[in-house]
């Protein structure tokens, strides 16, 4: 497969911090890749440093042949990526159809508003509605939709099942299943790798600010022993 | 003659007007500064500053270009907004990093220093403006005579006040400026220039105090402190209205410069110190402000 994204020897601080030691990862075109790993070894670091939000950081990261070190963040998803982030960063001072509108489209083959209405229902019944009065599942669709408007050819997406009742977390999976048959790309954060384990195609585990391991979804079920030790679930 | 709560119809109407125009310069500068705090959050002491450019542009393109008041009223507010978005191209924009306390002393540096050489080219006495020829005059309006342009300036920074509330709400920029002051690093990632979304803000809330300085000058004299008398006030207008929120720093600015005008008729003693009294009032009560939400 050929990578969309590669990273090496990505090093990252807040501040004086040092929190990202080193990352070596790919993600091929149209894949989807779980970072796994406990609260605080430098996952969501780790993406917002791919994106640039983090912009105190040192190493190599190539997206579709680019180099976004030189890139300024505004600049970022013009190359096709899109960043998702745990907090879902809905605007209350926007409507949720404004929300959605927000982003503006950075490649053609983004979805059409009808598409994602069709993707979402329920968006579509509470389109004027201020963005935060939707409820934390709607929030995440919403999240989502805003970014495939677009056309990105890459998602950036951090623990979207985060705080989620079972049956919203199966929607969403139902989502990405979607995104995959279109061939969206994803480098998803998730502690939840029952959900992880149903869409992605390959995963890291990740520690101390750095790749531990690197194995396809297959030998999950033979990993799981060492994987609930190291992720201390 | 008839009289309203044993005042004179015709003195308490004439003050009823007096404070809609003071009201009227209250909103259009509260307004800018609203702006200008809401996604710079930078509190813009120079805004008094750019207010005076504002006249003295009108002015000196009068008396050195013979541009009258029409063009002036476009002419310095584009100008006025170009000097802006240079200072924050080149100063301000270090600041945003740093304790919100460091804009607030720049900006007041920046305020003194322009005031000041204004003082020291042009001196601290006014130098009038005459009322443009279409709009000089009064109308006889029965109760009252209404000086046509003081009518004018009330309609047209209605206008303005309004016509900026409605880019601000109801249009595409309007939503990437809304979006930007809750979380201009997302907005940023979506691909949308913030940078120069703060340079044309800012730039756009200087023009905003400029066009308040045009529209002052045929009333109150062209002086170098006419930024610095009225900048307090417009302090206390945003602070009642809340920080960052658009339309409380319009409908805040035009009922508190009534509120100034109706002292004036009933308890003159008072009518200096009615805003600063409801300011403090506000703040006990509600600190966010009458439409500021709860931070």
């Amino acid at each position: 497969m050929k990578p969309l994204l590669k990273v090496s020897g990505l090093n990252a601080w807040y501040g004086e911090s040092h929190i990202l030691h080193g990352v070596d990862l790919t993600v091929g075109e149209g894949e989807m890749v779980t970072l796994l790993g406990r609260n605080g070894v430098g996952k969501t670091t780790t993406l917002r440093s791919i994106m640039g939000i983090v912009r105190k950081r040192k190493g190599e990261i190539s997206f579709g042949g680019a180099d976004l070190m030189k890139v300024p963040l505004h600049r970022v998803a013009h190359h096709g990526l899109g960043f998702i982030p745990e907090e879902r960063g809905i605007f209350s001072t926007l409507s949720v159809h404004e929300n959605l509108l927000l982003p503006p489209a950075v490649a053609k083959g983004g979805m059409t508003i009808d598409e994602i209405f069709e993707l979402f229902p329920n968006l579509y019944e509470r389109r004027s509605s201020p963005g935060t009065k939707l409820s934390g599942g709607e929030q995440q669709m919403l999240a989502i939709a805003r970014i495939l408007r677009t056309g990105v050819r890459m998602m950036l997406l951090d623990e979207p099942t985060e705080g989620l009742a079972p049956v919203i977390v199966q929607r969403i999976g139902d989502v990405l299943k979607t995104l995959k048959q279109r061939g969206m790309t994803v480098l998803l954060v998730e502690q939840n790798f029952r959900f992880a384990s149903k869409v992605a195609d390959r995963f890291y585990l990740m520690d101390h600010g750095q790749m531990v391991g690197e194995f396809p979804v297959s030998e999950l079920s033979a990993r799981m022993d060492t994987l609930h030790d190291v992720l201390g679930v | 003659m008839s009289t309203i709560f044993g005042i004179p119809l015709q003195a308490f109407l004439g003050q009823l007007l007096i404070g809609l125009i003071n009201g009227s310069f209250y909103a259009l500068l509260s307004l800018g500064l609203a702006i200008i705090f809401g996604l710079l959050r930078v509190i813009n002491f120079a805004h008094g500053a750019q207010y005076m450019l504002g006249a003295f542009f009108a002015w000196l393109l009068l008396s050195h270009f013979g541009l009258g008041y029409w063009p002036a009223l476009i002419v310095a507010p584009v100008a006025v907004g170009l000097v802006g978005a240079l200072i924050e191209r080149t100063m301000l924009r270090r600041l945003y990093t740093l304790d919100p306390l460091y804009g607030l002393l720049f900006t007041f540096g920046l305020a003194l220093t322009i005031e000041g050489t204004f003082r020291y080219l042009y001196g601290a006495s006014g130098q009038p403006y005459a009322t443009p020829a279409a709009l000089a005059g009064g109308i006889n309006l029965g109760f009252m005579f209404l000086p046509v342009y003081r009518g004018w300036v009330i309609v047209f920074s209605l206008v303005v006040c309004i016509g900026t509330w409605l880019v601000i709400e109801k249009t595409k920029l309007g939503s990437y400026l809304r979006a930007a002051t809750e979380n201009p690093v997302l907005v940023q990632s979506f691909g949308i220039n913030v940078p120069f979304l703060l340079t044309l803000t800012y730039a756009l809330g200087a023009a905003l105090a400029a066009l308040a300085g045009v529209l002052a000058a045929p009333i109150y004299q062209v002086s170098p402190l006419m930024g610095s008398n009225i900048i307090i006030v417009v302090f206390a207008v945003v602070v009642v209205g809340g920080m960052g929120s658009i339309m409380g720093a319009i409908v805040t600015g035009y009922l508190l410069g009534v509120a100034e005008g109706l002292t004036k008729v009933f308890y003159p003693e008072a009518s200096n110190i009615v805003i600063f009294v409801i300011m403090a009032i506000v703040l006990l009560i509600r600190p966010a402000g009458l439409f500021g939400r709860d931070a």
